[in-house]
């Protein structure tokens, strides 16, 4: 029998961490609501399950997404997650090829230990070698993870994570873990001269400096004590996204979604945060001086930790930049817009002064608070619609009420839905086919949470349909045009061709770095709640720097909260795409039927 | 009689308002304490445009510490933001609101 006291931290930290998982996922999955649970039935023998196991291969032990934004941190975080899989199951086919049947959990671990001499069994020789080769693999990552935390700059990134002391501790003794084995295999091997490559010569080098055999034992003591300190320690720290993330990947494979009552996937989603501090990078905050550290990874661990995230909850754009690039997944956005919820007052029945009033057409125009402001926009829009002789009913003309978002961006989900529900009916009433709106805020809750049976477009998605199909033409110039992405219609809502199109009909689009997935805030944005007037130009100052990189002659936008954001700081002119296309669209005369809805309108 | 009425006084005494509600909004959100009451929110607000809601008043009636119809008249906001974006000081006027609501909620019982 092979068993020697120093297995016993090894397995019992292994057994501790099993069980700890057991009740803690037990629990989840008690607390799932109905429908969630109802999911997870009739899915969990479909390919959707097929699929998510395949995501777990590609993200988690290869780290696929790092790889595309940063190919040395995909390296790192792979040699060591996916290197450390393979050594474990390389160690277990290579234990159970030598005993021919099946050996207690840690004989694997401790293998070199127990069999230290020579032995030829099948394949022995190559087990020897691609164990040393694993080693080194894992080795290596280790060595750019320590150089990381020294020196971020090594592996590509500005800024590292700032961890917790208990982090620190655990993160030691992951760290010890592949050198301890390291020396522990090489003692052993130099001893009894056996080994690969690695352990082997090693081994060799230490027999030939050092007496190697009272060290031996210790070694393999201090190799299972550090694995059964990272074992026990794993559900405290950072680590626990190991698992956890596992059970991320399915439950989103199986269409569970986030919700604002159930604490479930909200936690699932905590717990699957690495720390590995790539959303630190994009966030734009860190341009200011002196502000909190309020990128997502900071905001989930204050959560997890149960301190105070208020401040971290309020000081964010939500512009959605830190989860294009989560190699995770998380919807970093939607969780931090749900924690928002637990300050606010979230009482109903205030809006009681909105009337409801209607009007029947085929398209409704909904300009949204903010494209008052920029009256250009609104009358460009209007001159488009009656060029393209669309019968339409501009619904917030006078006496509109707000479209319930910006309530939501504060937290107030209750109240938003008040107001969601008096412009539903509104909208319902008039009997149109298609809603069209100017803000990309109000596109996103009027896609998200109208439940709309009619056609919701933007503006640029709109116009885009008319130039295509040609009921308005425009005179192509030949002035050059950056296109600015809004973070609620890029990021948010995933419109980033229409716009594009649109403007190409009337000028000429030259991209830059930051466009697209990539694009910047412009530093407008309503969700961050405690960001000075100052603040908010300077970020809007160097997000005209990049998108005026190229220097085009204009900068063209669909959002009028961009527009006026960036227009306050922009020496290039920023225009938005309807005025654009207004000011090149070759006016045809009016005709009867036009005249007829416009004599409509006015009555 | 005679169609004289006596009407109650217009004088605000500072002595008798709790300050500290304002003080401690103000702490929340010090952008205030710019404003110069120019008015430039109230023209474009939202919920102004469908109510005699009026934001500027409220700026006024706060900093003197006159909390009475404060409350109710701030939940007429939305939160559009306009007001924000509109002011020529700069005032975080979103936030402000928000604070100011938070606030008076809490200290409801303190309120004289």
């Amino acid at each position: 029998m092979y068993y020697d006291p120093f297995v016993l931290p090894f397995t019992l930290g292994l057994l501790l961490l099993l069980g700890y998982l057991l009740v803690k996922y037990g629990t989840w999955f008690w607390q799932l609501d109905a429908q969630d649970k109802k999911k997870i039935r009739y899915r969990l023998l479909t390919r959707r399950t097929l699929i998510a196991l395949r995501e777990i291969v590609a993200e988690g032990l290869i780290h696929r997404k790092i790889f595309k934004v940063n190919p040395r941190l995909g390296y790192m975080h792979m040699s060591l997650a996916f290197g450390w899989f393979l050594l474990i199951v390389v160690g277990a086919i290579e234990a159970h090829i030598f005993v021919k049947g099946s050996a207690p959990l840690y004989f694997p671990i401790f293998f070199r230990y127990f069999v230290p001499d020579q032995h030829h069994f099948f394949f022995s020789w190559g087990f020897a070698q691609l164990m040393d080769l694993l080693l080194l693999f894992v080795l290596s990552g280790l060595f750019m993870a320590f150089a990381k935390r020294f020196n971020a700059k090594t592996v590509g990134l500005k800024k590292t994570t700032k961890l917790k002391v208990v982090d620190k501790f655990v993160l030691t003794a992951l760290w010890l873990i592949f050198p301890l084995r390291l020396l522990a295999e090489s003692l052993t091997s130099g001893y009894h001269n056996s080994g690969g490559f690695l352990t082997g010569s090693l081994g060799a080098v230490f027999q030939y400096l050092f007496p190697t055999e009272p060290f031996i034992y210790p070694a393999w003591w201090a190799y299972s004590l550090s694995l059964g300190v990272f074992f026990v320690g794993l559900p405290f720290t950072r680590y626990m996204h190991i698992p956890t993330e596992m059970v991320l990947i399915f439950f989103r494979n199986w269409g569970l979604k986030l919700k604002v009552n159930n604490p479930v996937l909200k936690a699932v989603e905590i717990y699957s945060c690495p720390k590995c501090g790539i959303c630190i990078d994009t966030c734009q905050l860190n341009e200011l001086q002196n502000t909190t550290k309020s990128q997502s990874v900071y905001f989930i661990q204050r959560v997890r930790n149960a301190e105070n995230y208020r401040e971290l909850a309020e000081n964010c754009l939500l512009c959605g930049r830190c989860e294009s690039v989560c190699p995770v997944g998380i919807d970093l956005t939607a969780l931090r817009l749900m924690h928002k919820t637990d300050f606010s007052e979230n009482k109903k029945d205030q809006f009681a002064f909105v009337s409801e009033r209607t009007n029947t057409a085929d398209v409704i125009y909904f300009a949204g608070c903010m494209t008052h402001l920029t009256p250009t926009i609104k009358n460009s829009m209007e001159q488009i619609f009656k060029q393209a002789g669309e019968n339409y009913w501009f619904m917030d003309k006078e006496q509109g009420a707000c479209c319930g978002r910006p309530l939501k961006l504060a937290g107030q989900f209750q109240a938003a839905s008040e107001l969601v529900s008096l412009n539903r009916n509104m909208i319902l009433q008039s009997g149109a086919h298609t809603l069209v709106t100017s803000c990309p805020i109000c596109y996103k809750i009027f896609k998200e949470d109208y439940r709309l049976p009619l056609r919701v477009l933007h503006h640029s998605e709109y116009i885009n349909e008319l130039l295509v199909s040609k009921k308005i033409q425009v005179k192509k110039s030949t002035i050059s045009v950056v296109y600015h992405d809004p973070c609620e219609l890029g990021r948010g809502a995933a419109v980033y061709q229409a716009p594009r199109n649109a403007l190409q009909f009337a000028s000429n689009v030259i991209e830059n770095g930051s466009s697209g997935q990539n694009s910047l805030c412009c530093g407008g944005s309503l969700a961050n709640q405690s960001l000075s007037e100052n603040n908010k130009q300077n970020i809007a100052h160097t997000t005209v720097h990049k998108l005026t990189d190229n220097n085009p002659e204009l900068i063209a936008t669909a959002c009028p909260m961009c527009k006026k954001t960036l227009g306050a700081v922009s020496a290039v002119k920023v225009v938005d795409i309807a005025e654009l296309v207004a000011k090149q669209m070759i006016v045809k005369p009016v005709h009867q039927k036009q005249k007829a809805v416009s004599v409509a309108e006015f009555a | 009689m005679w169609g004289y009425k006596i009407i109650t006084t217009n004088q605000i005494d500072y002595d008798k308002n709790n300050r500290a509600i304002r003080n401690k909004i103000l702490a929340l959100e010090p952008s205030l304490r710019i404003c110069i009451a120019c008015g430039a929110c109230t023209a474009t607000c939202t919920a102004g445009n469908l109510t005699p809601f009026n934001i500027r008043r409220m700026n006024v009636l706060l900093q003197r510490g006159e909390y009475d119809d404060l409350k109710s008249e701030l939940g007429k906001c939305m939160l559009c933001g306009k007001c924000t974006l509109v002011c020529p000081r700069g005032v975080n006027l979103r936030n402000l609101i928000l604070k100011t609501r938070e606030t008076l909620l809490n200290d409801e019982c303190h309120v004289l």
